[in-house]
């Protein structure tokens, strides 16, 4: 027995034990019915051959282990991030489990949303009734200052039509006549989680600004997409406009509802764009969007309401946070301060000190469109050669404008940008085309397993590291912990393989 | 319990209830309830639509199929059909710990879909998913079968996945199994189980018989039915069937394999972890092919002992002796950890908030630690769980059927229980509050908390929760 009260062994080391290792041996042998290890293992060698990339390739229905996630996910990300709002989803009620775990996951906070739980008479008779009672109940239960109210796939495939729904919920007193409940319609089987981000950011503005007139003054408004960190970007992108002197709106603001602190007390919202803000922003000069993929339609809507509209590709690194504030700069007449350019200096004297282990680095990336070419524009930068760039929910304009970043650049040659591939793809190019690092999300994990390519986890989710979420990635300072986080992994892998006595105590340095 | 609380608990339901609507507050008190001794089941109406708008924290009918019950059969792919999301956020989130190799011979935490797009839902889906099935054979030989797990869409625009099921398992040669877990089907996990039940009833068990000709039994042959093996639970609760003589023929499903399913009917005993998951597979072998099934609980040490002694009475003097070895083989272990654990746990209290079994199922192992269950309930029980449930709680205790976040929050602000055990998304709403937590799905990645093994990592998680010192610093010092 391998179990003791003094040094009690979980998961990490029991089932090494003997007692385990044998009794896993014997049900292999006696039970599985599995096939013989040499015929495991030669299936795992062709995997990662050229032969099996082909057919990987070739691949027209099945999707395996894409990075992406469908539409009311990211609705609920830009709902809360409005003052009071409770994101109310229509339809299924699993549905709402699946994404509020995610965040959890994520975020390591609480996540509220709600759902209709809708069930078989409602796919019948549609699901009238469970928004009138639904809207009742969460208004009376929770308190919210708004439903922002998304649908799941069952809904729209039955076609429910939320505009005409809340009305009716209205009209029968489930919240009163001049309570706040935007809308979109967020269907899974179309786009992906951004999708979702694009349509509810559209449908809550919308909402604040249809019937508005504009009359525009000095202020501008931030809009920074489905961003996994985005509690420590938000927090980076307001002191840098303080910086500025800017007056401006963050819509969206969920910086604080998911980073609430352990004081003894619950807080179910917080933080928040207020009503007032969200309403006030129709009269700003223009609008910046962030993440261009992911909030096309809402940067369309406020182009169409007189805004002008910047648009960035999550600017990381020196010469993307340059044209990202000097364009700030511009539409607003106020100068980018010493403090920013001080931060600029500093930037770039610690991609200077490091430049040295990147340069010449091969990488592979995947994630959201914009972020993998902002993480790629700033690979770029410090001479590091991106070789696989990959999203799931890119689309062609995507590959078009990811592929002429890499065309002009010298690092860039050779480089393919991936539209609508999975990490099963990932997987084939890694094998046959290596590189020495991936860049992606927790899931990347399995790849790091599999191939041997060392995982730096830059994206979302992150599941399995805490806390990266509360430091930004944006700005000079961001972009300075992107800088760290790519090169602790290159270190650690430099003593990794440099750390067996008597083989390999040269290069095993303590200064690098 | 001393009437006291018997009437703050009353007090506390009646305070969550004056805050719904009238029309929701008449739903709702049927599922909330102060427990009393002697009655048969905890008083609480279950297995009902979940109110809209009141934030539930069930799930649905796919998660219940794939999410439980097939998913972690490991040698077979089981396909998401449908958009991405469903199988994207239930991805290798459960850890049902298996052992093989990823991608080549065992599939447990990968995620394959269809992928859904706008043009499927129009024509429909059946064509992509024949095709699909080509490339997964191509791509991934060594499967020993398929499952397709519907989502929401399936149902609702008339694919006919069992016709494409049959053709391909015809071509293929091999097992696909439809299962019809579309997620708007029922109230909860809970009619995804059944339904996932009835697809390994219609698509593995019946015509197997030939698949197992050449099963070679003994008198001592059971199946664990129902054990995940979330953090390994199914390997700690076997090594203990096994050391007592038995020979465990099959687990379902965590760390399972299509072969063994097949080979179930041989059993002479199924052993049921989870009733409310797999009772109705277990019913089914039982008239089909005579197969008792026991309902055992491997938490802690008080009912471990229990369910060997019963586990044993259905076999000769050799298993009950083997029984009796094993108990006293793991004494000292048990012992060690009491001596070690419960002077620091002794007369905490803990309310549950969970699925399946646990809300039952564990009491056991926190009363052999000396602790007390302030409160408890299912998110997708029957009515069979709550009479079940009379034999584990005492008088007084709150029950709380399919609870709201409103009234579980409200529930522990009043009775202010020292450890609250449920699920992550509840985890940081009490953690926000002061209250040392616990998931008790996921063993907070913990485990594994069945058998001899588990209970040693479970009095050290629940010490490490309750007696952290994080939870003495919530308030600013200038405050206090």
């Amino acid at each position: 027995m391998s179990q003791s009260a003094e040094k009690v062994l979980d998961h990490m080391t029991l089932f090494r034990a003997p007692e385990y290792t044998d009794m896993f041996e014997s049900k292999k042998t006696c039970f599985e019915g599995g096939h013989p290890d040499a015929k495991v293992q030669e299936i795992a060698d062709w995997t990662k051959s050229w032969d099996y990339r082909e057919k990987n390739f070739a691949r027209e229905a099945l999707v395996i282990n894409p990075a992406k996630a469908c539409q009311p996910l990211g609705a609920i990300f830009a709902a809360v991030g409005f003052e009071g709002t409770l994101p109310f989803v229509h339809g299924s009620q699993g549905c709402v489990s699946y994404f509020r775990s995610h965040f959890n996951r994520h975020f390591k906070e609480p996540s509220s949303a709600v759902s209709s739980s809708m069930t078989e008479d409602a796919a019948v008779f549609g699901g009238l009734n469970n928004m009138v009672d639904g809207l009742s109940n969460s208004y009376s239960l929770y308190k919210p200052k708004m439903i922002a109210v998304s649908t799941t796939c069952m809904a729209e495939v039955i076609g429910d039509d939320l505009d005409s729904f809340i009305k009716t919920a209205k009209q029968k007193g489930s919240i009163p006549e001049e309570f706040d409940v935007p809308f979109a319609h967020t269907p899974s089987f179309v786009g992906s989680h951004i999708t979702g981000y694009d349509n509810m950011m559209k449908g809550i503005l919308t909402h604040f600004w249809e019937k508005a007139e504009r009359k525009e003054n000095a202020k501008i408004n931030f809009v920074g997409g489905f961003d996994g960190y985005t509690v420590g970007n938000l927090r980076e992108i307001k002191r840098m406009f303080e910086l500025m002197g800017l007056d401006y709106t963050i819509l969206g603001d969920n910086s604080d509802v998911w980073d609430t602190p352990t004081d003894g007390e619950y807080r179910m919202y917080d933080g928040g764009t207020k009503m007032e803000a969200a309403r006030d922003a129709l009269n700003a000069k223009g609008t910046v969007f962030m993440q261009n993929y992911g909030t096309e339609k809402t940067a369309e809507y406020v182009k169409s309401k007189g805004q002008e509209a910047l648009v960035f590709n999550h600017p990381v690194g020196v010469t993307a946070t340059d044209e990202f504030l000097m364009a700030i700069s511009k539409l607003t007449g106020k100068e980018i301060p010493a403090a920013l350019e001080l931060e600029r200096g500093r930037l770039l004297d610690a991609m200077a000190d490091s430049q040295a282990y990147l340069h010449g680095k091969k990488f592979a990336l995947y994630g959201d469109p914009s972020m993998v070419m902002g993480l790629t524009a700033f690979l770029l930068e410090m001479g590091a050669e991106p070789v696989h760039v990959l999203a799931t929910n890119g689309n062609k304009d995507w590959a078009a404008e990811m592929q002429a970043l890499l065309d002009a650049s010298p690092f860039g040659q050779g480089c393919k940008a991936h539209a609508g591939k999975d990490l099963w793809h990932m997987r084939s190019l890694l094998a046959t085309e290596p590189v020495d690092f991936l860049i992606g999300n927790t899931y990347g994990k399995f790849l790091e397993r599999d191939i041997g390519t060392p995982l730096i986890r830059i994206g979302f989710p992150v599941f399995d590291r805490h806390h990266h979420h509360r430091s930004p990635v944006w700005g000079y300072q961001g972009s300075l912990n992107v800088l760290v986080k790519i090169l602790d992994k290159i270190f650690d892998e430099m003593d990794k393989s440099t750390n067996v006595p008597g083989k390999t105590d040269y290069s095993y340095d303590i200064i690098r | 319990m001393t009437t006291d609380v018997k009437a703050r608990n009353k007090e506390v339901i009646e305070e969550v209830l004056a805050a719904y609507p009238e029309k929701s507050a008449k739903k709702r008190v049927k599922h909330l309830n102060v427990h009393e001794e002697g009655k048969p089941d905890c008083g609480v109406k279950s297995n009902i639509k979940s109110l809209p708008g009141v934030m539930t924290i069930r799930g649905c009918a796919y998660a219940g199929s794939k999410g439980v019950v097939w998913g972690p059969i490991k040698d077979m792919i089981h396909i998401s059909h449908g958009p991405v999301g469903c199988g994207q956020y239930s991805w290798a989130s459960r850890r049902n710990y298996f052992i093989g190799v990823t991608g080549v011979n065992a599939f447990g935490t990968m995620q394959f879909t269809s992928d859904f797009q706008e043009k499927d839902i129009v024509f429909g889906g059946d064509k992509k998913l024949d095709k699909l099935m080509d490339e997964v054979e191509a791509l991934f030989p060594l499967n020993n079968g398929l499952s397709v797990q519907s989502e929401c869409p399936i149902g609702l625009i008339g694919d006919d996945i069992e016709a494409v099921s049959k053709k391909k398992a015809k071509q293929i040669n091999k097992t696909i199994v439809p299962v019809r877990c579309e997620g708007f089907r029922g109230v909860s996990q809970s009619l995804g189980h059944h339904i996932a039940n009835d697809a390994v009833r219609d698509w593995v068990l019946e015509g197997s018989a030939a698949k197992t000709r050449e099963f070679e039994g003994t008198p001592y042959d059971v199946a664990i039915i129902g054990d995940y093996n979330i953090g390994g639970d199914a390997w700690s609760s076997r090594i203990l069937l096994e050391e007592m003589g038995l020979r465990v023929i099959a687990q379902w499903s965590g760390d399972g394999t299509l072969k063994e399913m097949e080979a179930t009917p041989k059993a002479k005993l199924n052993l049921i972890h989870c009733y409310r998951s797999m009772n109705y597979i277990s019913r089914y072998m039982e008239e089909k092919y005579g197969i008792p099934w026991h309902e055992y609980n491997f938490f802690g040490p008080t009912k471990i002992a229990e369910s060997l002694r019963a586990i044993a009475a259905h076999f000769d003097d050799k298993i009950m002796e083997g029984a009796e070895r094993v108990i006293a083989k793991y004494q000292p272990l048990t012992d060690a950890v009491i001596a070690k654990y419960k002077s620091r746990l002794e007369g905490k209290t803990v309310m549950l908030y969970v699925g399946g079994l646990r809300p039952r199922h564990v009491v056991g192992a926190y009363e052999d630690l000396g602790m007390e269950i302030a409160g408890t309930g299912y998110e997708f029980g029957h009515n069979d769980d709550y009479q079940r449930t009379t034999h584990y709680v005492k008088d007084g205790t709150l029950i709380y059927d399919d609870v709201t976040a409103f009234e579980l929050e409200k529930f522990v602000e009043k009775v202010k229980p020292d450890l609250v055990g449920s699920g992550i998304k509840e985890k940081y709403v009490f953690q926000k509050m002061g209250v040392p937590f616990r998931q008790m799905h996921s063993w907070d990645y913990s485990g594994p908390y069945h058998g001899y093994d588990g209970f040693a990592i479970f009095a050290r998680d629940m010490d490490m929760a309750i007696n952290s010192p994080v939870w003495s610093k919530t308030k600013a010092p200038w405050k206090s």
